[in-house]
């Protein structure tokens, strides 16, 4: 499929980062603010070069704490809005996290993660699995969660996640990881379609000819605060019920099923590949939003393999869902690596252990 | 355990920063898009502008590429000694190693069950016009002799890589491909 051929399909050449942005741009996002941190800069740096051209605002906020903020105000007044930045950064943004989330402001909030805890280091992790889809921010507040695991997904997804976030007011985000952020591999823009805009009745747009409307997350009268709490509960159960996805590879008769996300999901892949070269029926369950966890198919899955084995590059997390899920625990192993990528053969010398293979 | 065909193939470009690592793994990955394959590149440095270490994997394939991580490579190019340290235990029996010999001892390759290629990389490229062209002569080499992409594909890339600025540049690069080519 050459470029240059009559009728075949346009691909362009770019880093997981930067398709996000191609993503967001396509979504209609008009509004970013950030503050550097690697592994995810290539963000900001799109965004500074290219958003003017869009007739944008790219702002580069003095700290984490402000962007979030500036976030905030930018969804109260309607736009489509979006930040991005790393484990320390997000640390530093929950509590406007739990704001918007309070004040059912949507936006889109992109992690890509490094290594912690602490300033912890810049090679890649999955070690934000917890305070991404466990709520982060304080009070009981949780976000739906997505985790591409190509440059295509890292376009698609955001563009989804502007969807998302406009559908049920609330800030989404994507969890992505070093190796997802700064790979590049071909991807093709309009495989699907953006978000159309939506209608904001409820934003501050200037209360000229109506009445004054409030987007905030404080309520001290009577009952409100019970009243607004159930009000989300029912929000997330709805999400929980409409939104999972998750993507089935050669799930139908595998024995030995693999459950992991993102990068770990992708290596997981050719692992599985060359397992089942040597006859064993591997397979895996890839969650593609994490925040809501594919239960259903994890728990039907688990009824019928013999055994499931989660990846992650961190020392257990998404485990604890897996276990969740089922009650089939003593079938549940844990292959993890903090901070580094298990290679294929890696994965593949766990595999045929577990098969009772020793070549 | 794996396909060895030339077609699905994995190389690690290593070296120090400034070397050009990134770029000519950039530049492969661009001309297999270009002949239509299934393409990854994952770079790795260090936190150093220059002086630090560099080094890319490319994954190039007519199936959907699952890892862009590689455990045991299929081929390494490596630009200075380091770098052959680091790799030349990992690659796979058979693979391609492509030697830069101007910065290695040819005697600490150890490993005799690979396809070793030494590419006097600087002296060519000292030759051609300039020191920094070493990496694209030792992605002529490995070009050629692998037969993974076609060294006119490369050649044909370079304005993709190749920034506004430093075009004039990009006839001397052409002549580092040839050149490093012509050697495999």
């Amino acid at each position: 499929m050459k470029d240059a051929d009559a009728g075949t399909v346009h691909r362009e050449f770019v880093k997981g980062n930067e398709a996000i942005c191609h993503g967001a741009l396509a979504a209609g996002c008009r509004h970013y603010f950030g503050y550097p941190i690697t592994p995810q800069n290539d963000i900001p740096e799109y965004m500074s070069t290219h958003m003017a051209a869009h007739g944008g605002v790219f702002l580069q906020a003095e700290s984490e704490v402000a962007t979030i903020n500036m976030l905030l105000g930018a969804a109260a007044a309607g736009k489509r809005v979006m930040t991005s930045s790393s484990g320390p950064g997000i640390s530093l943004m929950q509590e406007g996290i739990s704001y918007m989330a309070g004040s059912e402001l949507p936006a889109v909030i992109v992690n890509i993660s490094r290594s912690g805890p602490g300033l912890g280091g810049i090679a890649p992790s999955q070690g934000d699995y917890f305070q991404a889809v466990k709520g982060g921010g304080h009070g009981g507040c949780r976000i739906p969660v997505l985790a591409p695991h190509s440059v295509q997904e890292m376009y698609e997804l955001t563009m989804h996640a502007f969807e998302l976030a406009d559908r049920y007011r609330t800030p989404v985000m994507i969890l992505g990881d070093a190796i997802i952020g700064q790979m590049k591999e071909p991807y093709t823009p309009g495989l699907c379609e953006p978000p159309g805009p939506i209608d904001k009745p409820w934003a501050t747009t200037g209360c000229a000819g109506r009445p004054r409307q409030h987007v905030k997350s404080l309520y001290l009268k009577d009952d409100d605060i019970e009243r607004h709490n159930w009000k989300l509960h029912e929000k997330l159960q709805r999400i929980e019920k409409a939104e999972v996805r998750a993507e089935s590879y050669h799930l139908e008769d595998a024995r030995i099923v693999l459950v992991a996300f993102g990068t770990a999901a992708r290596v997981c892949k050719t692992a599985i590949q060359w397992a089942r070269k040597e006859g064993i029926a591997a397979g895996m369950i890839r969650p593609v939003t994490l925040f809501p966890f594919p239960k259903t198919l994890v728990h039907e899955t688990a009824g019928k393999a013999d055994l499931l084995l989660v990846v992650e590059m961190n020392t257990g997390q998404m485990v604890e869902d897996v276990m969740i899920s089922t009650s089939h625990h003593d079938k549940v192993r844990f292959m993890g690596k903090p901070c580094a990528m298990p290679t294929p053969d890696d994965i593949l010398a766990e595999i045929r252990l577990l098969a009772g293979k020793t070549s | 355990m794996r396909d060895m065909d030339k077609t699905n193939t994995d190389v690690i470009f290593a070296g120090f920063g400034g070397q050009g690592i990134l770029m000519v793994g950039n530049l492969l990955s661009i001309a297999a898009m270009e002949e239509g394959r299934q393409v990854t590149y994952f770079p790795a440095y260090g936190v150093e502008m220059r002086g630090g270490t560099a080094n890319c994997t490319v994954v190039i394939s007519d199936d959907e590429i699952g890892s862009p991580v590689v455990g045991h490579p299929r081929a390494c190019v490596v630009m200075n000694a380091p770098s052959l340290e680091k790799y030349q235990s990992m690659m796979s029996p058979g693979g391609t190693l492509v030697v830069n010999s101007s910065l290695v001892e040819k005697g600490d390759v150890k490993r005799t069950d690979l396809s070793v290629l030494f590419v006097d990389a600087n002296e060519i490229a000292r030759g051609v016009g300039s020191l920094q062209l070493a990496s694209m002569v030792a992605l002529g080499a490995y070009a050629a002799k692998t037969g993974v992409v076609g060294i006119d594909t490369l050649c044909g890339c370079l304005p993709k890589v190749v920034s506004k600025k430093y075009e004039k540049f990009i006839p001397l690069n052409i002549s580092a491909l040839k050149e490093g080519a012509s050697f495999a």
